[in-house]
C-alpha cells in the first residue's frame, strides 16, 4: 500500500550531494513530493527534508539507497514516530476592494498574516501543515489566485518523554 | 617543506596507495601528469581507446583483487570511460578513474575538451570527486582508494583540473581515511547468523546460491568449507563462477536464464536456499514469484540494499560475505552432523537424476560447435587459465562449459552486459598476472568493439589468446529473434568481417584459423604453445543456440532445451 513517508536526511554539506539525492530518486523511479534543503546548525552539515511515497518495501529500499550515499550521514523516517510538521507558503491573492475584507478575515482565522500590500494583490505568509495550507488555499480559491510559493514540508522529531 | 606539483603530489600519492600499474591515454589536460608519471616507477600502458583503459583497470582488479587506476584526459578521454565506469559500477569492482579536467578558470565555459564529468558518472560510480584546491588533493585521492576498495567495492572517479596538476604546493601526506558518513558493516550480526542454525537443522532440501561477493570478500575456502561440512549443493551467479570447485556431486553449476537444468530445479525446489554474496539480478531469478517460492531465504550481503531489493528473505544478515561463512563454520563446530550425508541423500539423488536426465548438451556433427570449442580448451587447460570473455552467446557458452577451478579467473561483465569487455579486461588480467594463461573467449561481434586494444597487447609482448567463436551473427539477439521474434533477424547479421587472421597479422600478432572439428583442436594446441599474442578463430555453427534458455520473466524451470 502506498503511503506518504516523510524523510529527513543529514548530508554532508559537499557540492553536488542535492544532485546525488535528486539523482538516486529519478535513476531508480522513487518520486519526491516535495524537498527542502539548507544549512544545520553545524555548517558542515545540510538537512534535507523529503516528501515521498510508496509501499514498505518501497520506502525500504529508498532509505537504504540514500544510506549508501557517501555524503548522506543519517536517514530518518518519521512515520511512526513523533514529529512536528510545517510548510511556508508565500501566496499572492487577487485582492479587489469588494473582497479585501474576506481575504483579510481568511488571514486572520488562519493566523497568518499579509506581508506584501498592492493594488491589486496581497502577498500572505501561511505557515502550518499540508492540510492547513490546503485548506487556506481551497477558500481563497474563488478569489483568484495569481501564483504561489511552497517551501514543501520541514520536519523535526519530538524530544521523548 | 619542499613544494611539489599537483601532478608529483598525484602520484606521489597514488605510490602511497602502492598503485605500480596505470592503464591510460594522454591529452591536454593530463600532459603535466604524464610528464611527471614517465619519470616515476609506476607502469603506465597506452591502450588504444579509453574505453580500453577502464576495462583494463578492471580485468586488473578483478585478477588481482586491487584497486585497478586508469588515467585519461579531460573531454572525451572523460566520456570515453562512462561505459567502462558503468561496467565496474555493475559489477562492484575497485577501479579509480583519474580524469583531467580543463583549468579551473574556464570550467563552466564551455572550454575545449570540457565536459562535466562528476556530473556524468555521478549514476555509475560509487563516489566521485572534483579537485577544486590543491589542499584536498592527498586527501581525495586517499578517500577515493579506500572507498573504491571497502564495503562493497565501486569505482571512484576523481576530476583533476590542469591548473592544480601545474601549480605547487607543499606535500602533506594523509595516513588516514576519516569519513564519518561512510561505514560499511563488515561484522555480521551474531544474533542473525544464530538464526540460521535452526534452519540448517530443519532443512531436507538445502542450496547454496553463491555470487560475486564471495569472490571479491575472496570467501571461496570458506564456501568450499561450509557447503562440505553441511553436505549442500552449490550454485553460483555468472559473477560467483568459481569460488567452488566445478566437479563433484555438490556442484550444480550456474542458474538463471542459461543455467543447467539442476540448477534452476534444485532452486526451485529447494526448501532452504542460502544466498551469499548476490543481489538476485532479473536474469537469475526470471519471475520473482514463482523464484525459489519453496525456500526460506537466508541471505548474506554487505550492500544492506541488496538485501529485500528483488527477493522476500527469512534471515537478511548484513555483513562481511567471507567473515560471515567463518563464522558459521565455527558454530558448525558444536552442531551434531552426525548422518548428515545419509540425511542428505534423497536430494543429492534427486540432484543426480535432474544431473542425468537433462545435463549440459550439444551435438559434434560436420561444422564446428562453439561449445566443443570451449570444452576443447578447457580440456587443454586443465581449467585453470584467467577466462575473460565479451558478452552475449560466447558468454554463455563459456560460463557452461570452461570450469574455472578458482575465484578471480573467470572475468566477465555480467551486469551491465558491455560487449568489447573481454580484450582489454584481457590486457589488464595479463598485467596483473603475468605468468597465467588468460584467454578471451569472444563472439565476431563483440571482439570488433575493442579490437583496437590488440595494439596494446602487442606493444607491451603480453601473450593473450584470443578465441573468437564466429558464427557471423550477433549471436545471441539472433537466438532471441529465432526463438522470440519469428526468426526476423533484424540487424543482426554480421556478414561482413575483417578477416581475422590476416588482421592478427597486420597487429604484429599470430592469427590461426579452425573450419572444421577436426581442425579445433590442433589450432587450439599450436596457438596455445605460441608464445605471444594469438588470435584464433573458428567458423562456428551460424544458427547455434544457447541452451538451455528461459525466456526473460519466466520461471526460472520453465526451461527450452536441446
Amino acid at each position: 500500500m502506498n503511503e506518504k513517508h516523510i524523510l529527513s536526511i543529514l548530508v554532508e554539506n559537499q557540492p553536488g550531494v542535492l544532485a546525488r539525492v535528486a539523482g538516486l530518486f529519478s535513476g531508480r523511479g522513487f518520486n519526491i513530493e516535495s524537498l527542502c534543503v539548507a544549512e544545520t546548525n553545524e555548517p558542515r552539515v545540510s538537512r534535507m527534508t523529503i516528501v515521498t511515497n510508496g509501499d514498505l518495501g518501497v520506502v525500504e529500499q529508498i532509505k537504504k539507497q540514500l544510506n549508501k550515499i557517501v555524503d548522506v550521514l543519517k536517514v530518518v523516517d518519521f512515520t511512526g514516530k513523533k514529529f512536528v510538521q510545517r510548510e511556508l507558503a508565500l501566496i499572492k491573492v487577487h485582492a479587489r476592494p469588494e473582497n479585501r475584507a474576506e481575504v483579510l478575515r481568511m488571514v486572520d482565522i488562519f493566523r497568518c498574516r499579509v506581508i506584501d500590500v498592492g493594488a491589486e494583490y496581497y502577498t500572505v505568509e501561511l505557515t502550518g501543515d499540508e492540510g492547513k495550507i490546503s485548506a487556506f488555499l481551497n477558500l481563497v480559491k474563488p478569489m483568484g489566485i495569481k501564483e504561489i510559493a511552497r517551501t514543501g514540508a520541514l520536519a523535526l522529531g519530538r524530544e521523548k518523554k | 617543506m619542499g613544494m611539489l606539483t599537483g601532478a608529483e603530489i598525484l602520484l606521489k600519492s597514488l605510490e602511497e596507495e602502492g598503485v605500480d600499474t596505470i592503464f591510460g591515454y594522454p591529452g591536454g589536460a593530463v600532459i603535466d601528469i604524464y610528464d611527471r608519471l614517465v619519470k616515476t616507477d609506476i607502469k603506465h600502458f597506452l591502450v588504444r581507446h579509453e574505453q580500453g583503459a577502464v576495462h583494463a583497470a578492471d580485468g586488473y582488479a578483478r585478477a588481482s583483487g586491487k584497486v585497478g587506476v586508469c588515467l585519461v584526459t579531460s573531454g572525451p578521454g572523460a566520456t570515453n570511460t562512462v561505459t567502462g565506469l558503468a561496467t565496474a559500477y555493475m559489477d562492484s569492482i575497485p577501479v579509480v578513474v583519474l580524469t583531467g579536467q580543463v583549468p579551473r578558470a574556464l570550467i563552466g565555459n564551455d572550454a575545449f575538451q570540457e565536459v562535466d564529468i562528476v556530473g556524468i558518472t555521478r549514476p555509475c560510480t560509487k563516489h566521485n570527486y572534483l579537485v577544486t584546491d590543491i589542499e584536498d588533493l592527498t586527501r581525495t585521492i586517499k578517500e577515493a582508494f579506500y572507498l573504491a576498495r571497502s564495503g562493497r567495492p565501486g569505482p571512484v572517479l576523481i576530476d583533476l583540473p590542469k591548473d592544480i596538476m601545474s601549480m605547487t604546493a607543499p606535500y602533506k601526506p594523509v595516513k588516514k581515511v576519516n569519513l564519518r558518513s561512510y561505514q560499511p558493516t563488515y561484522k555480521p550480526n551474531l544474533r542473525q547468523l544464530n538464526k540460521v542454525l535452526p534452519l540448517i537443522r530443519e532443512a531436507k532440501r538445502p542450496l547454496i546460491l553463491a555470487g560475486g561477493g564471495v569472490v571479491l570478500s575472496k570467501g571461496s575456502e570458506e564456501l568450499t568449507r561450509f557447503a562440505k561440512k553441511l553436505v549442500t549443493p552449490v550454485t553460483t551467479t555468472l559473477m560467483g563462477l568459481g569460488v567452488f570447485p566445478p566437479q563433484g556431486q555438490l556442484w550444480l553449476g550456474m542458474l538463471g536464464m542459461h543455467g543447467t537444468y539442476r540448477a534452476n530445479m534444485a532452486t526451485s525446489r529447494c526448501d532452504l536456499l542460502i544466498a551469499v554474496g548476490v543481489r538476485f539480478d532479473d536474469r537469475v531469478t526470471g519471475d520473482i514469484d514463482t523464484f525459489a517460492s519453496n525456500a526460506k531465504i537466508v541471505h548474506i550481503d554487505i550492500d544492506p540494499s541488496s538485501i529485500r531489493k528483488n527477493v522476500p528473505v527469512s534471515i537478511p544478515v548484513v555483513g562481511d560475505c567471507r567473515l560471515a561463512l567463518e563464522i558459521l563454520n565455527n558454530l558448525l563446530e558444536k552442531e551434531q552432523l552426525d548422518g548428515i550425508s545419509e540425511a542428505r541423500a534423497p536430494w543429492l539423488d534427486q540432484i543426480e537424476e535432474w544431473k542425468s536426465t537433462k545435463p549440459l548438451a550439444y551435438e559434434q556433427g560436420d561444422v564446428i560447435k562453439p561449445q566443443y570449442v570451449i570444452e576443447t580448451l578447457c580440456r587443454l587447460t586443465r581449467g585453470s587459465a584467467i577466462i575473460t570473455t565479451e558478452v552475449g552467446q560466447n558468454q554463455m557458452w563459456a560460463a557452461q562449459y570452461y570450469h574455472v577451478d578458482k575465484p578471480n579467473s573467470f572475468i566477465t561483465s555480467g551486469g551491465l552486459g558491455c560487449m568489447g569487455f573481454g580484450l582489454p579486461a584481457a590486457i589488464g588480467a595479463q598485467v596483473a598476472m603475468p605468468d597465467k594463461l588468460v584467454v578471451d573467449i569472444a563472439g565476431d561481434g563483440s571482439i570488433q568493439m575493442n579490437i583496437q586494444e590488440m595494439a596494446t597487447a602487442v606493444q607491451y609482448g603480453l601473450p593473450i589468446k584470443v578465441v573468437i567463436l564466429n558464427n557471423q551473427y550477433l549471436g545471441m539477439v539472433r537466438q532471441f529473434q529465432e526463438l522470440f521474434y519469428d526468426g526476423c533477424y533484424a540487424c543482426t547479421d554480421m556478414k561482413c568481417a575483417p578477416d581475422f587472421v590476416k588482421l592478427a597479422e597486420a597487429y604484429g600478432a599470430v592469427g590461426l584459423r579452425a573450419s572444421k572439428p577436426e581442425e579445433v583442436e590442433p589450432v587450439l594446441r599450436e596457438g596455445l604453445a605460441i608464445e605471444g599474442l594469438v588470435l584464433m578463430e573458428f567458423h562456428v555453427e551460424k544458427e547455434e543456440l544457447v541452451y538451455p534458455m528461459v525466456p526473460a520473466g519466466a520461471p526460472i524451470t520453465e526451461m527450452l532445451l536441446i
